[in-house]
């Protein structure tokens, strides 16, 4: 479905809708105060940005880099050409261990890929441990956000879950309690898992290191009690030196929740003592945007969620009606790269304000990337032709002046004589909500002419 | 100094006054302004919706309407942002191309960064609401805008801000956009009239009685939604509130 259709169907409920972009709005805010509160905040973006330009232009050098050194500290990497090897991989690993219980800490990628269901088919139980993403498991239904991915569902619609899957009490929504019955729950998954797999926030070329981000201690507790340990990541979170990662944990934490420093950030420098780390290095597609000088930015990106709490779309259409693993803004770039006809839609969610570019920590130019987005549909004729045939009939009058200035004055006279029902009806998005503007009977042409002329006698 | 009045389309057929107001406000300070009456559309609209091709030879046209004149003023940041920065792809390599780029502002730019004033003489005693357009402000950079952590400055509000008797509704939301967005408010009507709804609710408990902005396209969607709900808030283009006061002066 499109963006703008499923966008509607959310706008209608408009308490809710509004509850939605208030949440958000306040993470926005906690963000807004950690960023000033910081004097070389934009020296950080700067850097952060120069940085990951730099390894992008060096990326097969830094990643072979980092095989050397993962592998010189014990840990075992494996390469991913798309989504299916990826899966195949993790899979093949399990198996080779007799897995059939893991626990996973966030990991967009694995999202991305698809990976829960396809180890279900093959009869292995995934519980994610983070409790947002837990929440939308057991809802059966996918993130609205990257950061927090529960964050479009009310404490009462968890308690009626809680009490569905884990036997809260009926009725009960006090925070304090719904998360204890999730640790409880959680505890027992932990204790009986197999494997625990994670995401990656950064990596680091120069030490072989990775680097996993949480608030919740999910992925320590993950990778602490099962022996075998499978890291996946996209190539893009690699960075070049261990002192690269003061300026990303930094903006990092700050623009995703406004705190600043995530709770927990863990280090993996090979595996634990009697352990196995598997690293899986992950293309998918991201390659290819490596090889485009309009989209190579959107590789900066580190997964923050920052641009979705701005975007003035995102707050009030909810992350579900971009139907893409990534919502928002970023999501609106990344999607189509991967199925252009299947997201078409999405550089269009966008009024281009602008902000998301001016928030990201890593200084993505995510509205003129949507705009470069939205061309490069048109050149595959992916834009409705409706849209593409009144651009055009439009541009073929307003290349004439002549011609423009007739229809314009043809046109106001119309709207000021035609009666109200002629041009307030169903084909008319504008009027559903809003009045057209005055039609003048002279347009500033005719206004400056008479001007001028009322000048030139006197 | 000779302007080239740059009227985008839409004020040309639909807010004539707005027009008339930026040539009262340039000729009172002195500035020749020369409207060329062969000019249309800046091609934007093509543009954003993606149709490059269709916007080339609008971008030329502009071009050569303009290539005359010693700079450029438009009432429309949104118009400015257009000629600044898309029409690169368009016109690289033009002749003159590089000139039309330096000699294009935006009306209140040009006032404070051109004229290099600092206030205009007037008064408009009312409680105004700056609306901050977001193609001024985060693509032409007229103000600082909330995201980022640069020291504040506002090229819209410090040409009002020395007019007598203006006082300013402090906003929650400071630099929120209105939804305007092109065919977007067609597009995605619904959350594109969400948006401009919940800006509308934002002035009135700040309590503005004159809603103000550098561009007209936000203050027509704004307008559209103020009327439809026959709220008493008025919109103004900033130079119209500068021509207003002027009037009133000593």
């Amino acid at each position: 479905m499109e963006h703008a259709s499923l966008a509607a169907d959310f706008v209608k409920n408009d308490e809710r809708a509004h509850w939605h972009d208030r949440s958000l709005w306040f993470v926005r805010s906690k963000r807004d105060k950690c960023a000033h509160a910081l004097p070389e905040w934009e020296l950080l973006r700067e850097t952060a940005s120069q940085i990951k330009l730099h390894l992008m232009s060096q990326l097969d050098r830094y990643l072979e880099e980092f095989e050397r050194n993962a592998t010189r500290l014990g840990a075992v990497v494996h390469w991913a050409s798309d989504a299916a090897e990826h899966n195949q991989i993790v899979h093949d690993i399990l198996l080779s261990h007799g897995v059939r219980k893991v626990v996973k800490s966030k990991s967009m990628l694995t999202e991305e890929c698809h990976l829960n269901p396809f180890l279900e088919r093959h009869g292995i139980e995934v519980i994610d441990t983070d409790l947002g993403e837990r929440i939308v498991q057991l809802r059966d239904e996918g993130p609205s956000h990257i950061v927090m991915p529960a964050i479009h569902l009310k404490k009462e619609e968890i308690g009626e879950l809680f009490h569905e899957h884990l036997g809260t009490e009926a009725g009960a929504t006090d925070p304090q309690y719904l998360t204890e019955a999730a640790r409880q729950h959680l505890r027992e998954k932990f204790l009986g898992a197999d494997a625990g797999l994670t995401g990656v926030n950064f990596a680091v070329a120069e030490t072989g290191g990775i680097v996993v981000c949480t608030n919740e201690g999910n992925a320590d507790l993950g990778t602490s009690l099962p022996r075998l340990h499978i890291a996946c990541m996209g190539i893009e979170k690699l960075i070049p030196r261990a002192a690269d990662l003061g300026v990303f944990l930094r903006l990092l934490a700050r623009s995703a929740t406004g705190q600043p420093i995530t709770t927990y950030s863990s280090h993996f420098h090979g595996p634990r003592e009697g352990g196995e780390l598997h690293i899986v290095l992950v293309d998918n597609g991201r390659t290819d945007l490596l090889g485009s000088d309009e989209f190579r930015r959107s590789l900066n990106c580190i997964r923050c969620g920052a641009c979705m709490n701005t975007c003035p779309v995102y707050r009030r259409s909810g992350g579900h009606s971009y139907e893409a693993t990534v919502p928002g803004p970023i999501g609106s770039i990344l999607a189509p790269a991967r199925d252009a006809g299947h997201y078409h839609s999405l550089p269009f969610a966008c009024s281009l304000c602008g902000s998301c570019t001016d928030v990201c920590p890593v200084k993505i130019d995510l509205h003129h990337q949507l705009l470069t987005w939205r061309k490069e549909l048109a050149l595959r004729k992916l834009v409705p032709w409706r849209k593409r045939v009144a651009m055009k009939l439009a541009a073929g009058v307003l290349k004439r002046t002549w011609l423009y200035a007739l229809a314009g004055r043809f046109g106001r006279a119309m709207l000021r004589w035609m009666p109200r029902f002629l041009i307030y009806h169903r084909g008319n998005p504008w009027g559903k909500q809003r009045e057209l503007p005055p039609a003048p009977k002279r347009a500033f042409r005719q206004l400056y002419r008479q001007e001028r002329k009322r000048r030139g006698q006197s | 100094m000779k302007v080239g009045l740059f009227i985008p389309c839409y004020i040309d057929q639909f807010y004539p006054h707005v027009g008339m107001a930026v040539v009262r406000v340039l000729e009172r300070l002195g500035v020749e302004v020369d409207y060329p009456e062969a000019q249309t559309c800046c091609g934007q609209p093509m543009a954003n919706t993606g149709c490059a091709d269709t916007a080339k030879p609008l971008a030329e046209k502009f071009l050569s309407v303009f290539e005359p004149y010693e700079y450029v003023v438009g009432p429309s940041g949104s118009c400015v942002a257009m000629v600044r920065h898309h029409y690169d792809e368009l016109l690289h390599g033009r002749s003159g191309f590089d000139e039309l780029k330096a000699k294009t502002f935006e009306f209140c730019e040009f006032l404070t960064d051109v004229l290099k004033l600092e206030r205009i003489e007037g008064a408009f005693p009312h409680r105004v609401g700056v609306h901050q357009s977001c193609h001024g402000l985060r693509e032409l950079r007229l103000g600082s805008s909330s995201e980022m952590n640069v020291p504040p400055f506002n090229k819209t509000r410090i040409l009002l801000e020395g007019l007598r008797g203006i006082s300013f509704s402090e906003l929650s939301r400071a630099d929120e956009c209105c939804g305007f967005g092109g065919t977007f408010a067609v597009a995605e009507e619904a959350v594109s009239c969400m948006m401009g709804l919940d800006r509308i609710h934002d002035h009135e408990q700040a309590g503005t009685e004159v809603l103000t902005a550098g561009d007209m396209s936000c203050l027509m969607h704004l307008e559209g939604l103020l009327r439809r709900q026959k709220k008493s808030m008025r919109v103004m283009h900033v130079a119209e509130i500068l021509d207003a006061a002027a009037g009133e002066a000593p």
